[in-house]
């Protein structure tokens, strides 16, 4: 089994180090300075993907492996995508049946009801 | 069929898995078996990531705000997420020790390979430290249960602990296996191919490589962690 090993300078390795560093502290000021809404999840995404693509790249040397056991690690996971869909769609029904089921619905067309 | 005859990029990709025998070329089997099971774990942390995006969705209660609750006080003042930033850089510094040690140990230097995989296990005993320290809080301080909790949706502190403590136990091991692994560097084992307690295959340095794998993976679940589940 041949393997030509890792032959990369070690300043490679504080770069990488170095960016992560430079990710994580920009997450962390995505919440210290409060941002909401679709900016705060956009950049927490962003972040996210990016620290992960360099460590899976880098660090865990897919960058300079073979396609074909990139693409076997990589392209089965794209699946969680597909969970992610379906569980999304499972929790917006759960939310909406809760909401609409355990509030005083029996009293939903009394008139003189304290909610209209 | 020598080493080098072989494609590259996606002509490559065709003729491994449509060669003879072994579809992963070029690699020692450990490694990609390492792979194969991270692929696996993979699954497993996005399972519990994924339930706990269904529970948020799903509450009618407001979920505590994470910036609140795992805030630190020090000097007067609070500072949001504070030991979860910290817990962060000493995740992503082993990762870089340990990215150093599978570099020399790869150029066959025990001794820098030796400390180097040291400080990786001191960082992550740290992390796991860190995480007891707010277990603790939470628990004793906080009255966080898996049933309830007073800041707000009940399934909070289900979800914390089932998470952090998969992560935390993936943690404990890979520091128990670095400390394997780097007394093995220190002893010559991977010099003298000697066989392994369990196994009667050669030790060699790949295995710090393989090593290598399991702790990053490690630190790539944090990552995913930390922003779905503190930041978010």
């Amino acid at each position: 089994m041949a393997t030509e090993g890792q032959q990369h300078p070690i300043g490679m390795y504080f770069w990488i180090w170095g960016l992560l560093f430079v990710l994580s502290t920009l997450s962390y000021m995505v919440d210290y300075m409060q941002y909401q809404g679709y900016l705060r999840w956009s950049l927490i995404l962003l972040f996210m993907m990016l620290k992960a693509g360099l460590i899976v790249a880098v660090f865990m040397h897919m960058v300079w492996e073979r396609l074909a056991m990139v693409y076997a690690i990589l392209v089965p996971t794209l699946a969680i995508l597909v969970l992610i869909l379906l569980m999304s769609l499972e929790g917006d029904y759960v939310f909406a049946n809760r909401e609409a089921f355990f509030s005083d619905w029996t009293n939903f067309f009394t008139p003189v009801s304290p909610h209209h | 069929m020598a080493e080098a005859e072989l494609p590259t990029g996606l002509k490559g990709l065709t003729a491994d898995w449509s060669s003879d025998q072994r579809a992963f070329k070029n690699v020692p089997w450990g490694k990609a078996m390492m792979w194969i099971f991270l692929l696996a774990d993979t699954f497993i942390f996005s399972c519990f990531l994924v339930a706990y995006m269904a529970v948020r969705m799903s509450t009618t209660v407001d979920w505590p705000n994470p910036s609140e609750v795992f805030a630190l006080n020090v000097f007067g003042v609070d500072v949001p997420l504070l030991l979860i930033a910290i817990m962060t850089f000493i995740l992503i510094s082993s990762s870089g020790t340990m990215a150093m040690a599978v570099k020399f140990g790869y150029e066959k230097k025990k001794v820098p390979t030796f400390w180097l995989l040291v400080a990786t296990a001191v960082f992550g005993a740290m992390f796991v430290g860190m995480q007891a320290f707010e277990w603790t809080k939470l628990i004793v301080d906080e009255g966080v249960r898996p049933w309830s909790n007073p800041m707000g949706a009940p399934q909070f502190g289900a979800v914390f602990f089932m998470v952090t403590g998969f992560h935390g136990t993936h943690v404990s091991i890979g520091v128990i296996f670095l400390i394997i692994t780097a007394v093995k560097v220190r002893r010559g084992r991977f010099d003298n191919g000697d066989p392994g307690f369990m196994t009667g295959r050669k030790g060699r340095y790949e295995i710090v490589e393989t090593m290598g794998l399991y702790w990053h993976f490690v630190d790539l679940v944090w990552v995913f962690i930390f922003a779905f589940f503190y930041l978010w």
